[in-house]
């Protein structure tokens, strides 16, 4: 049987059906999950999407991080359950301190939609092991507000540990040290913005190098590879 | 009934790129002797006739809600408490 991904719905997602297609595309059996939910209904990861929940109010992140799915989420995320956040589903991430650091508004103030070249920097994580350390990928990028920012003690320590996941080969929105993503201490929690969802298929996308995220939390999670360096 | 006010404001040490915008754009209004603007939020609370603790209260608000630490420091004015 195929691991389930549930994939949350906050009102004002957007990428849930485009992230729930590339995991079938991956191989997994896509699971929709519903921002009011309290029971993530025995999936096995969850990946949060992008869009505008709850409409940015506030800012990108910070209401739905009370809702009653991100109780669950975080209580799993603790236990070891893979987790990824991209573009809003990042800013979910870190409002509610399940990743390091904010996104703020890009520096130069503008909407930036276009392809990203990225470096992935580590495959200790449930969603990069897949891929070779160093390797470039192209997502599409497409945000106003991605630049990532944290204090320098905390950048100090995510690159003492390997914890800076994607770099942007060309930064796009002034992130600090040209971080395009990051993950959590043991590994399971990963969020980004630009967005691998998007890159599955040649006919509408720039690439299919997304297709490697969802396959390598599967291969985590049937234990097809070896996960020493990352807690299950 | 008690109104707090609560300000909002990036920490000086992240840019604030509207900030910026709106000092770029002064010269235009033929204003030239500003060195710096930042923007921020104001937020404007009115509780309940009987409410309690209402600093308290408030500071839960500013401090998980409002104002996000990583980035923001916040302030607050309690007015008729």
């Amino acid at each position: 049987m195929s691991a389930r991904v549930g994939v949350v719905t906050f009102p004002g997602s957007l990428d849930d059906r485009d992230a729930a297609r590339a995991v079938r595309l991956a191989g997994g059996e896509p699971v929709g999950l519903w921002h009011d939910d309290a029971a993530l209904g025995r999936v096995d990861a969850v990946f949060l999407p992008g869009g505008f929940s709850y409409g940015d109010a506030l800012r990108c992140g910070a209401i739905a991080r009370f809702s009653q799915v991100m109780d669950t989420v975080k209580a799993a995320a603790a236990q070891g359950m893979p987790v990824l956040g991209v573009c809003n589903g990042f800013q979910v991430l870190c409002e509610s301190h399940l990743l390091p650091g904010a996104l703020v508004r890009n520096a130069h103030l503008r909407y930036r939609n276009r392809p990203a070249r990225l470096r992935v920097e580590t495959s200790r994580t449930a969603w990069t092991r897949l891929y070779q350390p160093g390797s470039e990928v192209v997502f599409p990028a497409k945000h106003g507000e991605g630049r990532y920012v944290a204090d320098e003690a905390v950048l100090d320590e995510l690159e003492a540990n390997g914890r800076v996941v994607f770099r942007y080969l060309d930064n796009p929105n002034g992130s600090m040290r040209d971080i395009a993503g990051v993950t959590n201490e043991a590994g399971n929690v990963v969020g980004l913005m630009p967005h691998p969802e998007h890159a599955v298929d040649e006919l509408t996308g720039p690439s299919t190098d997304g297709l490697g995220i969802v396959a390598s939390v599967l291969a985590h999670l049937t234990g097809a590879v070896d996960t020493s360096g990352v807690s299950r | 009934m008690a109104r707090v006010v609560v300000d909002v404001m990036l920490k000086s040490e992240i840019l604030d790129p509207q900030g910026e915008a709106v000092l770029g754009a002064l010269p235009r209004l033929g204003v030239n002797d500003v060195s710096s603007v930042r923007i921020g939020k104001r937020v404007e609370i009115e509780f309940d006739e009987n409410a309690q603790n209402v600093e308290e209260q408030s500071r839960v608000i500013a401090d998980q809600l409002l104002a996000n630490p990583v980035i923001e420091s916040f302030s607050l004015s309690i007015e008729g408490a």
